[in-house]
């Protein structure tokens, strides 16, 4: 009987060697690192920001960013038309920025992974019902669809996450439905099926663990579309109401001072796109590393 | 002329992964004569594919031709530039693919494959615009006749997946003779195929070859291919030539404990009743190789001296083989 | 062998019909159905090995799976060791996967790329709760592993680590280890190299004999099949065109198809070209198949009734039946290349 040449001895995994083609990417490392650092910023929010965000203070009010004449180092940059120190506002914004992404694309992701794989897996009428509903919602503009369900639910931290969620869930759920239809032709579910595993095993163990890595990679690039539109909402007052900071809010309110005093907008703003790009790159990088159609 | 058409002395082609050098053609030797059939045979990873992608000048990157000669019809063509080298390919020498699928371009028709690589490298045709379209038209119709596409005129203006398998590969051939090339490189022209189809593919290569006096390079894992259709054949075993002569030879009389595993590994037809040996053990790694016989690890004759490097020496007058049982000095 | 065999499938036929838009079905567009496997009737017996040969599109790889019921047969009937495959309900069939199992082409779709060695050939015990504990399972896995020549230590290891031949042992591993009786073997050597081709073809060998297997083995490979089976049937365009033992079907071919596969095959031994049957064409569409015999728009011996009338299966010797009208004539078409 043969005996296999000898390899190394070590399993290797594929996802592992996906996250060392990432670990190749600097730039994409270095995304990666400042998503982590508004991550932790986020978490840390109270240990971090010098003031507490809330705190009004008239004599302050409109204050010019620390280097500039008139401002002061310990209110780095500068204060709203409250008096709030803008810099605390926007170590604590993160956390809305960061939370309601993150809890958005986790409900919509989990959703849409679940219909995609039954519509793709079992097909016949699920399919049917599941991809309609599809097309329909894809029909609506995603952010007068989102404002919509806000007017009628009202503002709020969990209503902002459902109105997004609504619609968010059908992105990830076409990808999982493109897969599934790819992976079950593949002789490997045929295998499972001819050992007589059940449907869920096969949708759950066979083919979901085979499309996890485009499934993730979406999930990232579709953070930052989500922190966007929560900033978007915000802005309109129909996201976080006041005084909680949010990114999207502040922008809004240093609107009507924009001339005279530019920092209230343009900090929450550069906030906003720092983190965007910081995960879009991030994500271009772990789809570069997780699909091998990108690889060279 | 003896001059051989294409003479490759001491090819290496290696490819830089991230686990080390992989040595896929490691020093071979090949000549292909004028007129001649030469079938190259070998398993996968056994570098004959990569061996004829580097005389065409198509190796890719990660991979380069780490040394040797390449001489055709006189030239050397290694010292060409990248241009040369193009109006070589395709006029000179042609190449046909095995997946007839992914190698034609789904997205233009047959016709207007078959007028690119005319219009590329013919200087025959007429200047004038409209004599030099009908008489490309009537070249691609008279390709598709060559190799047995009825109602050629038609089937010009079809798209790749309008064809069977069998019609593809035709149409390969049909777009790599279009230029009259002096040799045609054909890699594994029927392992895709049905045996019913790939007989008629090889005696159309066959026939094609005696109608237009080329040589031909057939590659292939197919013993039986070669046993019909080749005048030599060349065997190879992981980047390196182990023998080489006339089929009949090399077949009759398999001087390589490789060929002979290989012939003996075969079920067929005539012999039915016996028993098949398969050759124990895998293809060795190409990165790391240490410096012996590169088919010592599966050899069931293999000796202390094999574990040193093994030169080709003649068996009989044009047969050679890598093995130190061969020839007058073995030990 | 006298006793009753170990499958016998009667009728068998698999269509699939294609799909029409609303448009279409209201405009009256007719369906259009695939008749890959046709009215099949064959049986295999315990032990032996029965060689399913012909060439790509055929419907040999679909009548092993119907025969397993990964695809829902059309009609017809699928007994083993008794019992009507056809007619069991869902747990049941899973029950009797246990029995029946399946050997696949491509050593790399078979497996799944991100399941380790150790969970892919240990799902069947699990699935069908033939371990009592994991310790058992690994233990059983690793036993199984051995048997079809890898090692042990190879368990955790993913099949993007191994070659072809090693992974086509590993989809051997799973099959076997539930313990089955029967096992598709759907060309399992077609996508390996010679050398390896031929160590697979022993080991199939040495595991029927060793558990007592039967296989339905299926290969566009004549030489493959001339070795390996004890019957043969010859498949062309969804239907057998002829069966029998092997040395009656290889070395006295009736049906002019088989003869024109077997003068198709390049010979090592024929050292030059030898004379050959030429085939026109292509094979046809299973969409729009030929009238009558389905092999008339090819065959050189085709005569008027050939294109009206399907030939019926008429018995040619012990065991050895074949469907062609010019039977009594007693043609060969390969007399000529082997005077």
């Amino acid at each position: 009987m043969t005996l296999a040449a000898d390899m190394p001895a070590r399993a290797d995994s594929i996802f592992r060697q996906n996250l060392r083609n990432f670990g190749h990417n600097r730039l994409a490392v270095g995304s990666a690192a400042v998503v982590v650092l508004f991550v932790l910023m986020a978490i840390f929010a109270p240990l971090v920001a010098p003031h507490d965000p809330n705190e009004t203070d008239l004599f302050r009010r409109l204050q010019p960013p620390g280097w500039a004449d008139g401002g002061e180092w310990g209110y780095l940059l500068g204060c709203d038309a409250l008096g709030r120190d803008i810099f605390s506002r926007i170590i604590y914004g993160t956390r809305i920025s960061i939370f309601i992404g993150a809890a958005v694309i986790l409900v919509a992701t989990t959703i849409g992974i679940l219909a995609g794989l039954a519509s793709g897996y079992l097909r016949g009428w699920v399919d049917i019902v599941i991809s309609r509903l599809v097309d329909i919602l894809l029909g609506f503009p995603y952010l007068i669809f989102a404002i919509g369900l806000m007017a009628m639910m009202g503002p709020g931290l969990v209503n902002i996450i459902l109105a997004l969620a609504y619609k968010e869930w059908v992105i990830p759920c076409r990808v999982v439905r493109g897969e599934t239809l790819v992976t079950r032709e593949l002789e490997y579910v045929e295998a499972a099926r001819a050992l007589g595993a059940s449907r869920g095993h096969i949708m759950m163990r066979e083919i979901l663990p085979n499309i996890l890595s485009p499934v993730i990679v979406v999930a990232t690039i579709r953070m930052a579309h989500v922190i966007i539109l929560e900033a978007s909402l915000s802005f309109l007052g129909l996201g976080v109401q006041p005084p909680t900071a949010s990114w999207g809010s502040m922008v809004a309110d240093g609107r009507a001072f924009i001339l005279e005093a530019w920092w209230v907008s343009t900090f929450p703003g550069l906030a906003i796109l720092l983190l965007v790009l910081a995960i879009n790159v991030a994500s271009q990088g772990l789809r570069d590393a997780f699909d091998p159609r990108f690889h060279e | 002329m003896n001059a051989p058409l294409l003479s490759v002395k001491d090819l290496r082609t290696v490819f830089d992964t991230r686990a080390g050098r992989v040595y896929a053609v490691d020093g071979v030797n090949v000549e292909v004569r004028r007129g001649e059939c030469l079938g190259v045979v070998g398993e996968s990873g056994s570098g004959k594919s990569v061996t004829f992608s580097s005389v065409m000048g198509l190796v890719r990157s990660p991979g380069r031709i780490d040394g040797g000669e390449i001489t055709f019809d006189g030239r050397d063509l290694r010292s060409l530039s990248p241009q040369a080298m193009r109006a070589v390919r395709g006029r000179d020498i042609a190449m046909t693919m095995q997946d007839s699928l992914t190698a034609l371009n789904p997205a233009l028709t047959v016709g207007e494959q078959i007028g690119e690589v005319l219009e590329a490298h013919d200087e025959t045709l007429p200047r004038a615009r409209g004599a030099r379209q009908r008489a490309i038209r009537d070249r691609s119709v008279e390709m598709l006749l060559l190799v047995g596409i009825p109602s050629a005129e038609s089937r010009l203006r079809q798209y790749p997946h309008e064809f069977s398998g069998g019609m593809r590969q035709r149409i390969m051939i049909a777009i790599a003779l279009a230029c009259r090339p002096k040799l045609l490189i054909a890699d594994e022209p029927t392992t895709a195929l049905d045996v019913t189809i790939q007989a008629q593919v090889l005696e159309l290569i066959t026939d094609i070859r005696a109608k237009l006096g080329m040589s031909v390079v057939l590659i292939t894992h197919d013993l039986g291919v070669v046993a019909e259709h080749c005048d030599r054949v060349m065997v190879m075993y992981a980047g390196q030539v182990v023998e080489e002569g006339p089929t009949r030879d090399v077949i009759g009389n398999p001087a390589h404990p490789y060929t002979k595993g290989l012939l003996g590994s075969i079920p067929r037809l005539s012999l039915r009743g016996q028993p098949i040996r398969p050759i124990e053990g895998q293809v060795p790694d190409l990165i790391n190789l240490p410096p012996q016989c590169r088919f010592y690890s599966r050899c069931t004759v293999r000796k202390e001296v094999c574990k040193s490097l093994i030169s080709m020496r003649e068996a009989a007058p044009g047969h050679q083989a890598r093995c130190v049982r061969v020839g007058k000095d073995s030990q | 062998m006298t006793d009753a065999p170990l499958l016998q499938v009667t009728g068998l036929t698999k269509h699939y019909s294609g799909r029409r838009s609303l448009g279409q079905r209201l405009s009256g567009v007719p369906q259009t159905v695939v008749r890959a496997v046709n009215d099949v009737t064959l049986s295999v017996r315990r032990g032996e090995i029965l060689g399913l040969i012909g060439e790509s599109g055929c419907g040999k790889s679909t009548l092993g799976r119907a025969i397993l019921r990964l695809h829902e047969p059309t009609a017809g009937k699928v007994v083993f060791d008794g019992t009507d495959v056809t007619a069991l309900g869902a747990d049941d069939l899973k029950k009797m996967r246990r029995r029946m199992q399946i050997i696949f082409q491509d050593p790399y779709a078979s497996l799944n790329p991100r399941r380790t060695v150790a969970e892919i050939v240990g799902l069947p015990l699990k699935l069908h709760g033939l371990a009592a504990s994991d310790e058992e399972v690994r233990a059983k896995t690793a036993a199984m592993i051995e048997k079809v020549g890898l090692k042990a230590n190879q368990l955790d290891r993913y099949p993007h680590q191994f070659s072809g031949g090693q992974r086509q042992r590993i989809g051997i591993a799973r099959a076997l280890i539930s313990n089955p009786e029967f096992i598709v073997c759907d060309e399992p050597v077609s996508a390996l190299d010679v050398s390896i081709q031929a160590q697979i073809i022993e080991l199939l060998q040495e595991l029927k004999t060793e558990f007592g297997l039967t296989y339905l083995f299926i290969s566009h490979d004549i030489s493959v099949i001339g070795y390996l089976s004890d019957r043969v049937a010859v498949m062309y365009l969804g239907e057998i065109v002829e069966m029998g033992p092997v040395d009656s079907v290889l070395s006295r071919p009736r049906h002019p198809y088989t003869q024109s596969l077997m003068s198709a095959v390049p010979e090592i031994d024929t050292v030059g070209r030898k004379s050959r049957v030429r085939l026109k064409g292509d094979l046809p569409s299973p969409l729009n198949p030929p009238s009558g015999c389905k092999f008339h728009t090819r065959c050189p011996l085709a005569i008027d009734a050939c294109r009206s009338k399907a030939p019926l299966t008429e018995t040619v010797g012990d065991g050895h039946v074949a469907a062609c009208h010019r039977l009594a004539e007693n043609l060969s078409l390969l007399e000529s290349t082997e005077a």
